[in-house]
């Protein structure tokens, strides 16, 4: 604030012989206000010298260079470099660990909807992380639903009949759940077939997959969802 | 941690993992060590989000977790693990020039995944390869292994700490996170595995193994029928080995400029031997007599004893301290000077910045206020032979910079400025903080350059990448040359112009980051093995 209030204090050349003048400027307010608390011969500015003009505002935003830059280092280890980085780069976003976030609800349920598998919901993870190395608390409760599945399935040959009965619950939920969690349900549900590997049970999946929805989802009909209802009660003779 | 640290950590989260993993990281550097919860409430996200962020970012090293008293987990970010982040590309191709391309693939899958298990590693680096190999060759998984051990005999790659096996007896409900531990032995010890097989091409189903109908939706080829071998025994890659070889390569190399061909080669076989003796934080490496050197240089150089003494004795005695005489026995016993090594390359680096920024004869004035230590403005103008007004002008500019600083000597108790010697000095510590900081900062203004400039051409970029869709499906199925020719045109000129122009400046932006990187690494470790010391 002084330094403004006095521009003869930086602005031309420096008069230390005339402390009176500029003592009484202020009607005597501070005495010597105009001395500096230090030599300034010591540190380089002589008598009368001419000062840099006083900085006003702040320093520009891209101060104008004096010197070039040096070029950047060329070469093949440079160009290698720059095209791993670059590929890098692409190849994190591909990978299940970046998180998109949740695409936002539109304001009215289009019929796309069901045939758009968008990708895993919030809740659920696209990788199998080594669940003992990591605290209990991060994992993902699946759905109860889901875990009746579990126990339902650990045998090798799951009765085919408490599938039915799913089926049917699942049909009744489609009409009081959202669309969407369903789809995430299925999809779990095959993360969790595919681990039995039992080729039938993944393309039964898909049966009850398109069954959600009103028309099949591939055009591909190879019969076996034919026998597949009859094939666990060996009683019967298939015909 | 400086603000520009944690907006260089922001922005590296953001582009590697999305914007939820950027929140959650950023929020727990800035806190430091937080539970779940109180990180769900402080964010704002929900419950679950935190859970896949935080999955994340343990798995790849960035975070970790510790439980306390009463069974809460708390969770802590290491904020200069993100910062290596940068420097990924620069480990994977050191790999390849040590290993060709089977060990630059191993670090490269080890560095996007976080952690791996061996057996994981070595089936995607073999698929990968076969990919690239000519058709029906495939690459084994036994040469891909015999790799990855020789990786882990050199330290670089190491065990992750793992779960203690505890016995069954133990009552009571399990901890709520488990306590990792490694033990040092452990740490390079590879599983005994006995890996059978070949890459496998994602490809078309012939090549596949018969016997197994392909089903509709193919399913992983995971062998999920048996235990896998090596459950529960993760790797990671070693980044402060990959430092220390960093290291090791900057002061050959500055040797080399100093010297000739010949004593850096000295040095960096010297430097070899006492890879694995040494620890990477020691401040010289273990004395290595002269004849030691002479039977481990490599075959191919014919220099006698005499010449190699020579060499030696030049290199101990020369002003930069790379190499110090610590006895006589055994023909002499040589020493590498790491601390004061890396206390020299900084010193360079901070003469070049102050070179290339303000000029050569504010350089000359820098080096002298170095070398003299303390100065006085007139003997500054003395010594420099610059006249007096330039004199004081650079260094004025200088300190505004904070590349000098002032220090202030009282001639009376009462610090009378008329009465006290200013002195210019230059603290090498503080100078090299202060410059890191501005290349963290650097980094980030760069990266948002970037970001800016391809959000700006985003629909261009979409076009172009449409346009190259549509032409190879279409070279895929066989179409004519005038009818590439047409969809080609669908780019115009100055459109192609433009998309040259935003590919240039890309790539400038991206080699300027790898650039500041490298400065980043030598004044990090100048600092660190200064900041040991004190």
């Amino acid at each position: 604030m002084e330094l403004m209030t006095h521009p003869c204090f930086l602005t031309g050349s420096l008069n230390t012989q005339a402390p009176s003048t500029m003592a009484s400027r202020g009607g005597g307010r501070g005495r010597g206000r105009g001395q500096l608390t230090f030599n300034m011969e010591a540190v380089g500015i002589g008598k009368g010298d001419a000062l840099p003009p006083p900085t006003l505002q702040p320093s520009p935003l891209f101060p104008p260079l004096e010197f070039r830059p040096v070029p950047l280092p060329s070469g093949e280890e440079g160009e290698y470099v720059l095209a791993l980085k670059q590929e890098l780069r692409g190849a994190m976003r591909q990978l299940p660990y970046f998180i998109r976030p949740a695409v936002p609800k539109r304001d009215v349920e289009r019929y796309s909807d069901k045939y758009q598998m968008s990708g895993p919901i919030d809740s659920a993870i696209d990788w199998n992380p080594d669940w003992r190395r990591l605290p209990r608390e991060l994992k993902i409760r699946v759905r109860k639903l889901q875990k009746e599945r579990i126990t339902i399935l650990l045998p090798k040959r799951p009765p085919k009949t408490s599938e039915d009965k799913e089926e049917t619950i699942q049909k009744l939920e489609t009409l009081e759940k959202k669309e969407e969690e369903v789809t995430s349900e299925e999809d779990e549900e095959k993360e969790e077939e595919e681990e039995k590997e039992e080729e039938e049970e993944e393309e039964y999946d898909e049966e009850e997959h398109e069954e959600e929805t009103d028309y099949i989802m591939s055009y591909f009909d190879n019969g076996e969802d034919f026998g597949g209802d009859s094939d666990d009660n060996m009683d019967e003779a298939i015909y | 941690m400086t603000q520009a640290e944690i907006k260089l950590c922001s922005l590296l989260l953001q582009e590697h993992f999305g914007e939820i993993v950027e929140k959650i990281g950023v929020h727990l550097i800035r806190t430091g060590s937080q539970p779940l919860r109180v990180i769900a409430h402080d964010t704002g996200t929900s419950l679950d989000q935190v859970k896949k962020a935080l999955c994340v970012l343990v798995q790849h090293n960035l975070v970790s977790y510790q439980v306390h008293k009463r069974g809460v987990v708390e969770y802590e970010a290491q904020c200069s693990r993100v910062l290596r982040m940068l420097r990924y590309p620069r480990y994977i191709y050191t790999t390849k020039t040590l290993y060709s391309d089977t060990g630059e693939l191993i670090v490269e899958e080890l560095l996007l995944n976080g952690k791996l298990t061996m057996s994981a590693v070595v089936k995607k680096v073999a698929d990968r390869l076969t990919e690239t190999m000519e058709d029906g060759k495939t690459m084994d998984y036994a040469e891909v292994s015999n790799t990855f051990v020789r990786l882990a005999d050199t330290h670089f790659v190491q065990r992750c700490p793992s779960v203690p096996t505890t016995e069954n007896s133990d009552p009571g409900p399990p901890p709520p996170a488990p306590t990792l531990v490694i033990n040092e032995k452990d740490m390079y010890l590879v599983p005994k595995l006995s890996l059978i097989g070949k890459g496998k091409r994602r490809r078309s189903s012939d090549e596949d193994a018969a016997g197994e109908p392909r089903a509709k939706r193919p399913k992983h080829t995971t062998d999920n029928k048996e235990p896998i071998p090596d459950d529960g025994i993760y790797w990671q890659a070693n980044l402060d080995r990959f430092h220390q070889h960093f290291r090791d390569q900057a002061i050959v190399s500055a040797v080399a400029n100093r010297m000739d061909q010949t004593s850096s080669e000295i040095v960096r076989t010297m430097l070899r031997m006492s890879e694995i003796t040494t620890s990477s934080s020691a401040p010289f490496t273990q004395p290595l007599s002269s004849n030691e050197i002479f039977r481990s240089l490599p075959v191919g150089y014919n220099i006698s004893k005499q010449v190699l003494d020579q060499y030696l004795t030049l290199l101990a005695d020369d002003p930069l301290e790379f190499v110090g005489k610590s006895g006589d026995s055994g023909g002499g016993m040589y020493v590498i000077n790491l601390h004061k090594a890396l206390a020299s390359l900084a010193t360079a680096t901070l003469e070049s910045v102050v070179q290339e920024r303000f000029g050569s004869r504010c350089a000359r004035i820098f080096r002298l206020v170095l070398q003299k230590k303390h100065l006085e403005q007139k003997q500054v103008e003395d010594f420099a032979m610059i006249p007096a007004k330039e004199a004081k002008d650079m260094l004025y500019k200088m300190l505004s910079e904070n590349f000098i600083s002032l220090q202030e000597i009282p001639k009376t108790p009462d610090h009378a400025p008329s009465r006290t010697f200013y002195l210019y000095t230059v603290n090498i510590l503080s100078a090299a903080r202060m410059l890191l900081h501005r290349c963290y900062k650097s980094i980030a203004n760069l990266i948002e350059r970037r970001q800016f400039e391809t959000k700006e051409n985003k629909r261009l970029l979409e076009k172009s990448q449409r346009v190259e869709a549509i032409i190879a499906s279409m070279q895929a199925t066989g179409a004519e040359e005038a009818q590439l020719q047409e969809i080609e045109e669908m780019i115009t000129a100055p459109e192609r112009q433009q998309l040259e122009t935003l590919k240039r400046n890309v790539n400038k932006l991206d080699a300027s980051e790898i650039q500041v990187d490298e400065t980043i690494f030598l004044l990090e470790s100048y600092i660190e093995c200064t900041m040991k010391r004190l």
